[in-house]
């Protein structure tokens, strides 16, 4: 019953849809009011789809082995937390999450926004029902998650072990919630082109969704670098795999569209251009979850392969992204830009901001799609690695990253003040950090020391905007702004600190014998059979000493029945400045032990940088929400009344 | 922003979408011929890895055919080849070792322990020879030619049934 309740709720949602995309249309042809009611709609269908969600948490919660995805993807015997984020572990359970976050993208939308016009609320209300009704016909179509078995089996196929992981728990949905919750600047957009009104009401509005969906992209990228990081046993934290670049075009794109975004709203300027990204950073959402789950591009993320799934998703992509480029083409000549702007200005500065960013993502973008094309047109295959984009991308993040440092401090419309003397102390600390690494450290590569460079620079320029004035009557997004972009040195301080300081050491060794790696001096001095829930291990204990203390570490190997599979479990010990990272592999005839040792030096920032990158976007979202609920509640006493 | 550009953003979405169809109706074949046969490495060198003994310069090999082989002596599947490249050497193939990601004391315990079986041993510690190489892992087995030109390409660890394959490809190139 609780699979049926599930496919009827999505039934209904579908219907709802329909329901809402007429209604949609009608109010954009005539002057019918439509607006009450599709709120309704809206949020009666983000419910049904979080109810059909829940329903897949309670199957696979009870291991229910009649519904089919759970006896693929599920078993027994596999811990409580893996059977509920084992629904997500899944091509079938993770579009329903998708779904599931874009109609509740759309309830949200229905329920909270209050500042923009009536046309132009039905009318993104509108697109985002087109949008919901095209993934749930895919859902109930080519990849129903609730489809039973008949009889129903004994047990289940277990879960891929590298899956069973609490990365599993969070890194997905947080990412969905950021690659969807862009779904929402993706509809008011195309509502505001429909009924011409971009403006900078439209700017204010659209900018919370965006920053929400911002933060989450932030946390999930950040999360699933580090899952790969230690779940993989690599000893890499990117690999510009197609999939990790799948999440991070998105983010460039919102994060271009989060800083023009304040433009519109600022000065009503840059119309065009913000609607335009507002398109493609949803647009690249779909492009991520159509190579995701379509696998045509190989990768590490090995998902199933569908012909049939791929060529519907690659229709809706082609319908969705088409219409409203097509949109956007057409209606783009009719926007009026807004109020004009000097070359020194913090407009000019963020349009410099955005046109790197664009440029990056053109770099991801063709580099991961380059393969594809070569055979395409020449036949030959290749593969496009690290090497291209970080010798590529890099120098323009690094010059990013220094005018992250300048630009906030730029007035609007025209600065007249000169601004270089407000840098001299960071100035001073990004060349200090410069001439010092080239005296201690003469022998590392030129993109890792002047990042190291770059991170002094950012880490003292970005905290000026609160310099010379009393921090706390800052507005809390400037505080956001500032937290953000001193995330991005803290960072940036951490990837440039692993890529010059890394040291590595692979060696076979034997029972006792002592390797040193980095200032550390590591010693094996067992390896032993362990178990665990449903799996078994060989696990070694290396004894880890630098003078003091000595610390022990115990890397596995497991070997996982069901399915069978082999996992490398790292062991990684975190110190305040850095990880040593361990990992034992395959015995040799003479009973010698494969290790992989890396000590990496203040690695930890990067993540702890994805974090507070974060913690900035939350920040100016949640300060934000604040002031204008107070300056709500100042100017109309009653107005609670009148929406509840 | 001009008319024209405005139309940009749908171009490069329909370029995108043909591609993509394309791929959806050709499936990828994932065996991935060699691309280095036919290249010309004679300028790659690896400096000695052991103190005493010759480094590797590719196209500096006597007007003679090489094998050149990739290890490490962290690589446990390493281990099992040596007897074939040993059985390769008193066959009269001229084998020439690069050492990955290795150090000089361990390559020499390596080479103590489980034997010997190369001319000259280069060192590649950061792995440049083996990306100059198009290698992906070790260990890695190619034949060059009297120019330094690639002319055979074995990846993983080599069978009892390789040793005849690659000392036939040598003895070809002899001629």
């Amino acid at each position: 019953m609780i699979a049926e309740t599930g496919l009827a709720a999505l039934w209904l949602a579908a219907g709802l849809a329909a329901l809402q995309l007429i209604l949609g249309i009608a109010a954009l042809r005539t002057e019918f009011a439509a607006e009450r009611a599709m709120r309704g709609i809206a949020v009666v269908q983000g419910v049904l789809t979080l109810l059909a969600f829940a329903m897949l948490l309670i199957v696979f919660a009870r291991t229910d082995l009649s519904v089919a995805l759970v006896f693929e993807n599920s078993h027994s015997a596999k811990p409580f937390i893996y059977k509920v984020a084992g629904a997500w572990g899944n091509h079938e359970g993770s579009m329903l999450l998708w779904v599931t976050v874009l109609s509740a993208s759309g309830a949200f939308l229905a329920l909270l926004s209050r500042r923009i016009g009536e046309s132009t609320l039905t009318a993104a209300l509108g697109a985002q029902a087109a949008l919901a009704l095209g993934f749930y016909a895919f859902l109930l179509v080519a990849s129903n998650p609730f489809a039973r078995l008949d009889p129903a089996p004994i047990e289940g196929r277990g879960l891929n072990p590298l899956l069973q992981d609490p990365g599993l728990a969070f890194h997905p949905p947080t990412l969905y919630l950021g690659y969807v919750g862009l779904s929402v600047a993706f509809s008011l957009a195309v509502g505001a082109l429909l009924t011409r009104q971009v403006d900078s009401r439209l700017g204010r509005a659209m900018r919370p969704w965006v920053l929400a969906a911002w933060i989450m992209l932030t946390l999930g990228i950040t999360a699933g670098s580090y899952w790969a990081y230690y779940e993989l046993g690599w000893g890499g934290w990117w690999f510009w795999d197609p999939v990790e670049n799948a999440s991070l075009m998105p983010w460039l794109a919102a994060t271009a569209l989060l800083h023009s975004i304040n433009v519109l709203a600022a000065r009503g300027a840059l119309k065009a251009w913000t609607m335009m990204l507002a398109v493609i950073a949803f647009s690249m959402s779909m492009v991520g979850t159509f190579l995701v789950r379509s696998g045509v591009l190989t990768s590490v993320h090995a998902f199933a392969i569908d012909p049939e799934r791929g060529t519907f998703l690659l229709a809706l992509l082609a319908i969705y992204v088409g219409a409203a480029f097509t949109l956007f083409a057409l209606r783009g000549a009719t926007l009026k830009e807004g109020a004009p702007f000097e070359l020194v200005s913090r407009e000019s500065g963020l349009v410099i901001n955005n046109l790197l960013l664009s440029v990056i993502l053109a770099i991801v973008f063709l580099g991961t799609l380059y393969p594809l094309f070569v055979e395409a047109i020449s036949g030959e295959k290749l593969s496009v690695g690290a090497p291209y984009f970080n010798a590529v991308a890099g120098p323009l993040a690094l010059l990013l990253a220094v005018l992250v440092g300048v630009g906030p401090l730029l007035a609007w419309r025209r600065e007249r003040r000169a601004i270089l003397p407000k840098l001299r102390v960071p100035a001073l600390l990004g060349i200090t950090a410069l001439v010092v690494t080239i005296v201690l450290a003469p022998g590392i590569a030129i993109l890792p020391r002047l990042a190291l460079g770059v991170a002094a620079f950012l880490g003292a320029a970005a905290i000026l905007p609160l310099v010379g004035r009393n921090p706390l009557r800052a507005p809390p997004e400037t505080w956001g702004m500032v937290v953000a972009h001193v995330g991005i040195a803290v960072a940036l301080a951490g990837m440039a600190a692993n890529a010059a300081f890394t040291t590595e050491r692979l060696a076979v060794a034997r029972l006792g014998e002592a390797l040193d790696v980095g200032p550390w001096v590591v010693r094996l001095e067992s390896v032993a059979p362990t178990a665990g829930a449903n799996w078994t291990a060989i696990e070694a204990q290396l004894r880890a000493s630098r003078g003091a203390a000595p610390i022990v570490l115990k890397p596995q190997t497991r070997y996982f029945s069901d399915p069978p599979t082999e996992t490398n479990e790292a062991a990684i010990q975190t110190f305040w400045n850095g990880q040593l990272y361990t990992v034992v592999g395959k015995p040799d005839p003479s009973g010698a032990w494969q290790l992989r040792l890396w000590w990496k030096p203040f690695v930890t920032l990067i993540w702890l940088g994805g974090a507070i990158i974060a913690l900035g976007g939350a920040i100016a979202l949640f300060g934000r929400a604040l002031r204008a609920w107070r300056a709500r509640r100042k100017r109309e006493p009653n107005w609670r009344e009148r929406y509840i | 922003m001009s008319r024209t550009l405005r139309f940009a953003p749908l171009v490069i979405l329909l370029v995108l979408l043909t591609g993509l169809v394309w791929r959806l109706a050709t499936p990828s074949d994932t065996t991935i011929p060699s691309k280095m046969i036919g290249s010309d490495l004679s300028n790659v060198r690896a400096p000695a890895a052991l103190p005493g003994r010759d480094g590797v310069h590719v196209g500096n090999a006597f007007r003679n055919p090489r094998v050149i082989n990739f290890f490490a002596s962290w690589c446990v599947p390493c281990i099992a080849e040596v007897p074939l490249l040993q059985e390769l050497k008193r066959q009269g193939v001229g084998v020439d070792g690069i050492a990955v990601r290795d150090r000089p004391q361990d390559i020499a315990a390596f080479l103590k322990e489980r034997g010997d079986p190369y001319d000259a041993i280069g060192a590649d510690p950061k792995s440049n020879v083996q990306m100059q190489f198009g290698a992906s892992g070790v260990p890695e087995t190619f034949i060059v030619d009297a120019y330094g030109v690639v002319r055979y390409q074995h990846i993983g660890p080599l069978e009892a049934k390789d040793v005849a394959i690659i000392r036939d490809k040598w003895a070809s190139l002899r001629k």
